[in-house]
């Protein structure tokens, strides 16, 4: 029996339905399906809903949204602009501190330790994921930011004042407090799906390179890794995601400042943000589905990073290199 | 130095690299756990957790009321959450055709993926706006929509790997598929489907960003499902931007209170899997 075929969800079968419920496993089937079909709906309403509500924004200021620089709620000239600006770059600078950090902690995970040791580390940083959001907020706020104020910032500025990217007051809040406290926050995802990748080479890979002359890591860096390199940039992309989404951590320590700085000692704002900060403020109808748009520009985003990670990882999958997205 | 020498030494150096890469993950967890019992168990007190947050710039005063708002709404979120995602779960894992329960798959991989502040501004819209009123029913649901997904794939995940032979053993006794399904399949992967239930709570009981504009804040008491509710993510939020040193205080307790709480949630949670399994998938 195929009981899929029987609620195929097509006009054809629709008459004699009724009829057809009279085993338990029609029943079984017909609402379990319903239940099924309630996660469907949702995500479609959601979708539609924010897009929805986004209309009188999307009908006064067009694709302008996405390049207007100008977020004045008292004139009523809403930009994106900025605010992508900042998620972009605080999510890019966390990928470039923790991807280094998560892909070189999965290595020694999955070639150097050993399993107990392998285990109980990937269990510490699976509880490191499971830290919510606002805590690293706190932490960083109360650590993060006067370190960076103190030290970090005073130092970078020294060494490599010289850039664009190091200039300017020296407050600890701002673009790099953010990028740290997102690259801390993208660490365990980077590692979890990195190792399960690397995990899944087979053998024999490491074996012939060992017995051509290769020292481990040579044998790492030339054949293991590029074995696994598409469900690492999988894991890359994946953390990428989170980091794009993160709303706490960041209002908390990114000066919240709607402008464009090149400066990464310079306070900014991410779309995440400013939902968090004016939504519940907004009054009025072109103010508020401003904002909804901002949330649906995010939501297009996350979507598309999402998706080019899960097909990374499926292309890993498909060749048999790793397992599990 | 010979060539092999060199080799050997850039060995050595990038493996104690990925080593320090290592601890420096994992010392993180420890140095944020240290920090914040140093800082929240200095804090913790029977005042924090039965009395409500006094007026700014009056020392004292407690949290009771996030207290009980949290596990209101994560009681709300799990009550619609749970069953959605466990039945299609259900569905998925041995009911699904092909085409829809691929676009089922793909949808809850998509909702998983949501920022969770986008997740708020959707709850805002389909229940705050209706209802003219923030609540913890709104909060709750839209903790619900967090919860969803995560249920449900893994409850497919451990129900596809209940072993085969269960089910034919089961069917060759004579018995419809629904009473297989109800009586074998899920009493053998119940154990799984409960982790990955709690660890899904353990996620959204730490969530503040969907709260914020849904279940708003209340410095006292809710008197139903339909008031503006305090929660303890978003009470650590507004504590910790605040300017004043005894919120802070305060902020830490809570932070140390939500920790504490998550923490032992998910090591519980893996305690009742066993077996080194990790339930956890990103």
């Amino acid at each position: 029996m195929a009981p899929s075929t029987i609620l195929a969800g097509t006009a054809r079968q629709t008459r004699g339905f009724w009829s057809r419920l009279r085993t338990g496993d029609e029943v079984a089937h017909l609402v379990t399906f319903a239940f099924a079909a309630i996660v469907l709906l949702m995500t479609i309403l959601l979708a539609v809903g924010l897009w929805k509500t986004s209309g009188p924004s999307q009908a006064k200021f067009g694709w302008k949204f996405l390049v207007g620089t100008n977020w004045d709620p008292v004139a009523g000239d809403f930009g994106a602009l900025p605010f992508i600006y900042g998620t972009i770059l605080t999510s890019v600078l966390a990928l470039v501190i923790s991807v280094p950090v998560g892909v070189g902690a999965a290595i020694f995970l999955s070639e150097l330790a050993p399993p107990k040791l392998a285990n109980a580390c990937t269990f510490l940083v699976e509880l490191l994921a499971a830290v919510p959001s606002v805590i690293y907020g706190l932490m960083a706020i109360f650590t993060v930011v006067p370190l960076l104020r103190q030290y970090g910032e005073p130092f970078l500025k020294r060494t490599l004042g010289f850039l664009p990217f190091f200039q300017g007051p020296m407050l600890g809040i701002g673009f790099l407090a953010a990028g740290l406290v997102l690259s801390i926050m993208t660490v365990p995802y980077i590692i979890a799906i990195s190792r399960e990748s690397l995990m899944s080479v087979p053998r024999d890979q490491r074996e012939a390179a060992m017995a051509l002359g290769a020292t481990r890591w040579e044998s790492t860096s030339q054949v293991v890794v590029p074995y696994a390199r598409l469900g690492i940039f999988g894991s890359v992309f994946l953390g990428l995601a989170r980091a794009l989404g993160e709303t706490m951590a960041v209002t908390m320590v990114i000066g919240n400042d709607p402008s464009i700085h090149a400066s990464l000692f310079a306070s900014g704002y991410t779309i995440a943000s400013v939902l968090a900060n004016e939504f519940t403020e907004a009054t009025g109808k072109l103010y508020q589905s401003s904002l909804v748009e901002l949330g649906l520009v995010l939501f297009l985003i996350t979507i598309i990073v999402n998706a080019l990670a899960r097909l990374l990882v499926l292309a890993t999958s498909r060749k048999g290199t790793a397992r599990t997205a | 130095m010979t060539r092999l020498d060199y080799r050997k030494f850039v060995n050595l150096v990038m493996l104690t690299l990925t080593g320090v890469c290592t601890f420096t993950a994992v010392s993180l967890l420890f140095l944020i756990l240290g920090y914040l019992v140093w800082n929240g168990s200095r804090s913790i007190d029977w005042n924090f957790l039965t009395k409500l947050p006094l007026p700014t710039g009056e020392v004292g005063g407690g949290m009771a009321n996030a207290i009980v708002g949290s596990i209101t709404m994560v009681g709300i979120a799990a009550v619609i959450g749970l069953p959605i995602g466990f039945f299609g779960g259900v569905y998925l894992a041995e009911f699904g055709g092909r085409g829809f329960s691929f676009a089922v798959r793909y949808m809850a991989d998509l909702l998983n993926g949501v920022p969770s502040i986008v997740i708020g501004v959707f709850a805002w819209t389909v229940v705050v706006v209706p209802m003219h009123q923030f609540s913890s029913l709104a909060g709750g649901f839209a903790l619900s929509l967090m919860l969803v997904p995560i249920t449900m794939r893994s409850t497919e995940q451990f129900l596809g790997d209940v072993p085969r032979e269960l089910r034919e053993g089961a069917l060759a006794l004579g018995a419809p598929k629904w009473k297989v399904v109800a009586t074998v399949v899920v009493p053998a992967a119940m154990r799984g489907i409960l982790t990955g239930m709690i660890l899904g709570i353990a996620r959204i009981a730490g969530e503040s960003a969907p709260l914020l504009f849904t279940a708003l804040n209340n410095a006292f008491w809710a008197t139903g499902i339909t008031q503006p509710t305090a929660s303890l993510p978003v009470m650590i939020y507004t504590h910790a931007i605040a300017p004043y040193d005894d919120w802070h205080r305060q902020a830490w307790a809570a932070g140390l209170l939500l920790l504490c709480g998550v923490l032992i949630t998910n090591v519980a949670a893996r305690w009742i899997l066993g077996g080194g399994a990790s339930a956890q998938k990103a």
